[in-house]
């Protein structure tokens, strides 16, 4: 079910509220969440409903004001380093070079590889998304998709168990995005990890996903999932047939009725 | 081979047109001295010119020190509590919209014959402003992403502070360093004009105009020029060692 703790990634009754100049502005509501182990589950819900605030509290940056996030059974309740995350902004240290900024989490957290290993693992991650030939240049030389590569072999460089995606492909142009999805897979493939991601995108969601959550409009619980089966690794083509379109169709229904929610 | 000519043909161009104008209206010298003017005068007090002019540099050099650490001490403690900032600013505007030519002639009487500490003071006093606001602006504009990769991992705020805070707001911190730069030599100067018996180019400029030596005054202008195009352009130097990341390259 939802969020029993056996799951890698619990959720449980989650109920939180930024509160402004003397304001209190509800953003979730009772949500409960569960993904297993070495499962991605994507989240979508209508803007501002409350999807980063989601990922905050996974990575351990925020407490909840109810209700309990649980990691391998433990109660997150601090940032811990078995976590990587990407967001929408790459967010590469100009000052570094490529490189030099896939290694920076393994200057942070205890790591039981020496420099020289270190550094075999980030070029590896970087041949997987194709960036070989980049190693040694500045994210300024760089175009906005290659930077999001970097920026994902930075989230998985330490290992981490869980990876949380914040909209990492929304602000790439069509084509960069679906090249992007496909390295994703083969990320998945070779590198073992847990996944959330926050997306706009429907069709990146059922793409990446072997769960579509819906979450209402704010304050956000969860309205609707959809499972969806996986048989190696899909290609592009897929998200063309029958059986995508119609569960493109069954998602953006549930996008309908969460934003009529708050037009009500 | 270009950069070097065009300027260089440049500064010949100038100084013939400066000659000639003098010569053509027959300015005496206490009008204005011509540029062959300026050449025996420097000859005559070299001495003066060497000694005062390390006096100038150093006061500035170390005027311009004090600032950086205030400055950017100040500026970290604005950059990161929003409370201090709010406290802080006003004051710091106020004090800043000061004209430091006021407070000149009140630091020369408070610590009347100490040249060095009086120059160093106004020195300081008018060049950690702009460093300051600078430092704070640079952190407390720092994208919260940035914060959040780093923190994610259970970084320290120190750790954060050396990896990403720091090394991100350098290009600002050099920018705020040429303004200040400029405005702790214009300090240094001013207070050396005005106090008595002192030493430092400002005073050899105002001997040359107690000795109506109008070549020496315009010789002492020149040498400040010198002096503040080799103070800015060590901080570009700097500039380029530590922050030259953010250059664009020009393609």
């Amino acid at each position: 079910m939802a969020s029993s703790r056996e799951n890698l990634i619990a959720i449980e009754n989650v109920t939180h509220a930024y509160r402004k100049d003397g304001h209190t502005l509800p953003v979730l509501e009772d949500l409960s969440l569960g993904v297993v182990e070495h499962g991605f589950t994507a989240v979508v819900g209508p803007s501002g409903c409350g999807k980063s605030t989601l990922t905050r509290l996974i990575a351990g940056l925020m407490r909840p004001d109810a209700g309990s996030v649980w990691l391998h059974g433990e109660q997150v309740v601090s940032p811990r380093s078995t976590v990587g995350m990407a967001f929408q902004n790459p967010v590469l240290l100009e000052w570094r070079s490529i490189l030099k900024n896939v290694l920076l989490p393994l200057e942070i957290v205890p790591t039981s590889l020496s420099k020289q290993g270190a550094e075999d693992r980030a070029r590896h991650l970087l041949h997987l998304v194709g960036l070989s030939a980049f190693e040694d240049k500045r994210p300024s030389e760089l175009s906005g998709g290659m930077r999001q590569r970097a920026s994902l072999c930075r989230a998985l460089i330490h290992n981490p168990d869980v990876l949380i995606l914040d909209e990492p492909f929304g602000a790439l142009d069509a084509f960069t995005r679906e090249d992007l999805w496909l390295t994703m897979h083969k990320l998945r493939a070779e590198e073992p990890f847990t996944g959330v991601l926050i997306t706009h995108d429907l069709r990146e969601s059922i793409f990446l996903a072997d769960e579509v959550v819906v979450l209402s409009d704010r304050p956000a619980t969860v309205q609707h999932r959809v499972a969806l089966k996986r048989e190696g690794s899909p290609t592009l083509d897929q998200l063309y047939t029958g059986e995508s379109i119609a569960t493109l169709n069954e998602l953006r229904e549930q996008i309908r009725i969460a934003r009529n929610g708050a037009e009500v | 081979m270009r950069q070097y000519l065009v300027p260089g043909f440049a500064m010949v161009i100038f100084l013939g047109f400066w000659e000639a104008l003098v010569w053509v209206n027959d300015w005496p010298n206490y009008k204005m001295a011509s540029p062959s003017d300026l050449w025996p005068a420097f000859w005559r007090f070299k001495e003066l010119f060497l000694s005062y002019g390390w006096d100038t540099l150093w006061r500035t050099v170390v005027g311009l020190l004090i600032a950086i650490v205030i400055g950017v001490l100040f500026g970290m403690i604005m950059g990161f509590s929003k409370i201090m900032r709010e406290g802080l600013y006003p004051l710091l505007v106020g004090f800043n919209a000061i004209p430091k030519a006021t407070v000149v002639p009140i630091v020369a009487l408070m610590f009347v014959g100490q040249h060095d500490l009086n120059t160093v003071l106004i020195a300081f006093m008018i060049s950690f402003f702009p460093i300051a606001v600078s430092v704070s602006i640079g952190l407390s504009t720092l994208e919260p992403e940035y914060r959040d990769i780093l923190r994610s991992l259970g970084a320290s705020k120190l750790t954060i502070f050396w990896k990403i805070a720091l090394p991100k707001t350098l290009p600002e911190f050099f920018g705020a360093l040429k303004v200040a730069v400029t405005l702790a030599f214009i300090g240094t100067n001013l207070m050396e004009i005005v106090s008595p018996h002192g030493r430092g180019l400002g005073a050899l400029f105002d001997s040359g105009k107690t000795n109506s030596d109008y070549p020496l005054m315009f010789a002492v202008l020149i040498a400040l020029a010198v002096l503040g195009i080799a103070l800015y352009y060590v901080v570009v130097f700097l500039e380029k060692i530590f922050a030259g990341w953010a250059e664009r390259s020009a393609d």
